[in-house]
């Protein structure tokens, strides 16, 4: 009865995202205009459930029209030995196609791979992507910083393929395709068209890894015919490193394989204040996208009400406009930023000394203002 | 005697038998050219027995014929400054680095860059003084790439035991012959297990044997966020290649860019000097805009390396005291000032300081 009620809607929906995806490219935010989303939101480990129940307590009080659906992604192994995320979480993540993931412990001695790892694998989470905006009120010694990393998340150096050829000799491969850099390269693009960002670099070293990073580099240039209207540069990753530490203001768009990505994103979120403030996300190929903290589980303050949730917060904010809700996603964004700037309640982490939950209720003050 | 003697009218004492030394001198593609000869005109003035012995290398030839040259000439004279030389990344992978071709077959293993913040220099961060020892002949720029599938590269990234344990041992005497008191190894060793893990490895058994030096490590990510918001709590690093090429930027960057910082190479029996940052600096070559900061102080290391302490340190006071003089910076430091007024500048304090006197030849 129930079952097959439930097998019914499940098929009619996995149709209708059938023909919904063939219709609109994989890239386009989907626009939701009416009605209630549903979101899997994995809280983590850690800080992770205490800045999730903050992000939903601030989404309530915008009256975002989200409704969310908790689930757990701690590796288990399935039928045949292989490790993979529990089915409730996939199965809820394909059916909404979007998440919001706080940090997940990385486990040392459990015998199955890192987390995001197996997410970014269940999910082809190919573009991980990072806008870098410097947060007024919140001084480094860089200020204007705005840009985006986007960082090929598959294959490049973290292939993970490593051999000892012969005692004290070890070659680790590094991995570039012309598909994975083709994606990552439409992508880049098409959220530069999409996000009113006038230019793409593509940061390489192909003076050293002439084929490797040459390919990369060749499909940057491709896909860059395609898309005029955006002015496409490219530039050595030392050249890059160099001018961003100097003046960050002459970058937009970076776009990057992996291992450059991974530095570069980090460098990044440093000049604005590191971690703890920078948003993330994670698009995939069958049009999932996960956005995430990136910061670690904070044990040491885990439970304590001490947690800063703006980096959680600002994910949320980015999935919000990925989602086409932009109005909500200014609404909260400026609340957040306006309560930084104002220094009265700030958490620890920002030079503060309030409570988790007394940031959170200011935000959501300010956001109740605003309507 | 106190004479004043116009520059280019310095006559240099009679060469002493076995006195005087002959440098392979690569002026390399950009502000190389000039900012060697300024180089070169400076030792004249100051009377430093030292000869150059020019070999050019053409970036825009296939042949292999020029860099083989300058490798044969540094062979034979065993002190190289030098700078860099265009790579033409457009071509086929056949046609490889000049620059890191010198640098395999010179096996120049080590690459030293002292980055400190320098007075007169505006920049974010104050009190930096990291010394940044990279591998230089291995890890990513091993130079080894195939497809074996249409469409599928694969680029080796070697990392052996010999050239990491040869690094960690030139990086903890290095930094127990500067009385430095904490060495960082950069790396990724959570990802690249075995690689990065050898790496790692060989530092730390090298560690064992300096009790007065600590030794920790530092994941590259993090490194380079730690090092655009707190770079002072680093004293000196160790990686390899290429977080060393990232590093090393960033570090350059936070001191006040490719325009100051010096930078060595060093082998078992080879030494070559060049800017830290290795630019070609072509968008400003033949401008008389580029600064000499770098080029004259890698000279200066040259000459520590020849043992000419004396020469080394009266230049590399004039270098600094004039960069400490803002009217006189260049555009990269936001002035207005020219290449061949920094120069003149220069030369006037090196002769202030009587340095011309015969007596100290």
């Amino acid at each position: 009865g129930d079952t097959q009620i439930f097998l019914l809607w499940k098929s009619l929906s996995q149709i209708l995202s059938r023909v919904l995806g063939a219709v609109k490219s994989q890239t386009q935010p989907r626009t939701f205009s009416r009605g209630v989303h549903t979101v899997t939101l994995i809280p983590g480990d850690g800080i992770g459930p205490e800045i999730s129940t903050a992000v939903m307590k601030i989404f309530e009080a915008a009256k975002v029209p989200i409704q969310w659906e908790e689930r757990n992604v701690t590796a288990i192994k399935g039928p045949g030995g292989k490790w993979m995320i529990p089915p409730e979480a996939k199965e809820s993540m394909d059916r909404s196609k979007i998440g919001l993931k706080g940090p997940l412990k990385t486990p040392i001695a459990a015998g199955h791979p890192s987390m995001n790892l197996l997410l970014r694998k269940t999910f082809d989470l190919y573009a991980n992507v990072r806008p870098c905006v410097s947060i007024e009120g919140y001084k480094t010694p860089y200020t204007d910083v705005d840009l985006v990393t986007i960082r090929e998340n598959t294959e490049g150096e973290y292939s993970g393929i490593e051999h000892v050829i012969v005692d004290g000799v070890v070659q680790s491969i590094k991995l570039i395709t012309e598909q994975a850099s083709r994606r990552i390269a439409e992508y880049a693009f098409e959220y530069a068209r999409n996000n009113q960002r006038s230019s793409v670099t593509a940061v390489h070293k192909a003076n050293i890894m002439r084929m490797s990073d040459g390919l990369f580099l060749r499909k940057c240039r491709e896909v860059a015919e395609n898309y005029k209207d955006v002015k496409f540069t490219e530039m050595y990753l030392d050249t890059v490193c160099l001018n961003m530490v100097q003046d960050p203001t002459q970058f937009d768009v970076l776009v990057m394989p992996n291992l450059y990505g991974d530095i570069l994103s980090d460098l990044c979120a440093g000049l604005i204040g590191g971690l703890g403030v920078t948003p993330s996300g994670n698009i995939g190929a069958n049009g999932v996208a996960i956005f995430e903290s990136v910061h670690g589980t904070a044990p040491d303050i885990a439970g304590k009400d001490l947690a800063n949730p703006t980096a959680l917060l600002l994910s949320a904010v980015m999935m919000l406009r990925h989602m086409g809700l932009h109005a909500d996603a200014k609404k909260i964004e400026t609340a957040c930023y306006d309560t930084i700037r104002d220094k009265k309640v700030l958490t620890k982490d920002l030079g503060g000394n309030s409570k988790c939950s007394e940031f959170t209720t200011e935000i959501c003050r300010r956001v109740q203002d605003m309507d | 005697p106190n004479h004043t003697i116009m520059p280019n009218q310095i006559i240099p004492p009679p060469a002493k038998y076995g006195g005087r030394h002959t440098v392979t001198m690569i002026p390399g593609d950009g502000i190389g050219p000039e900012l060697l000869n300024h180089a070169r005109e400076l030792f004249r003035f100051c009377c430093v027995p030292v000869d150059f012995e020019v070999v050019n290398v053409d970036s825009s030839v296939t042949s292999e014929d020029d860099i083989n040259n300058a490798v044969t000439a540094i062979k034979r004279n065993g002190v190289a400054l030098k700078g860099n030389i265009e790579t033409n990344h457009n071509l086929p992978p056949s046609h490889k680095s000049r620059n890191n071709l010198l640098r395999t077959s010179l096996d120049l293993y080590a690459n030293v860059m002292h980055c400190q913040t320098l007075p007169g220099v505006q920049t974010r961060h104050r009190d930096i003084d990291i010394i940044i020892i990279r591998e230089n002949t291995e890890g990513e720029y091993s130079s080894l790439e195939h497809e074996n599938v249409p469409g599928v590269v694969e680029c080796l990234k070697i990392i052996t035991r010999m050239n990491s344990m040869r690094l960690a041992e030139f990086a903890f005497r290095l930094a127990r012959e500067k009385g430095r008191r904490r060495i960082t190894a950069v790396h990724k060793a959570n990802i690249m297990k075995l690689g990065d893990g050898l790496f790692l490895k060989c530092c730390k058994e090298v560690a064992a044997g300096y009790p007065d030096i600590t030794f920790d490590d530092m994941i590259v990510d993090n490194t380079t966020m730690q090092l655009v918001s707190k770079p002072q709590q680093f004293d000196v690093m160790v990686m390899p290649n290429l977080y060393g090429n990232v590093v090393s930027n960033v570090c350059a960057g936070l001191v006040g860019g490719p325009g100051l910082v010096p930078g060595a190479n060093y082998g078992e029996n080879y030494a070559v000097f060049e800017t830290a940052t290795r630019n070609t600096g072509k968008s400003i070559a033949n401008k008389n805009i580029a600064n000499p900061t770098a080029t004259l102080l890698a000279s200066c290391l040259m000459l520590d390396h020849l043992r000419l302490h004396d020469h080394a340190s009266v230049i590399r006071k004039a270098v600094l005291k004039t960069l400490s003089e803002t009217q006189l910076h260049t555009a990269d430091l936001g002035g207005q000032g020219t290449t061949s007024e920094v120069v003149q500048t220069i030369m006037q304090e090196v002769q202030r300081n009587g340095f011309l006197n015969p007596k100290h030849i």
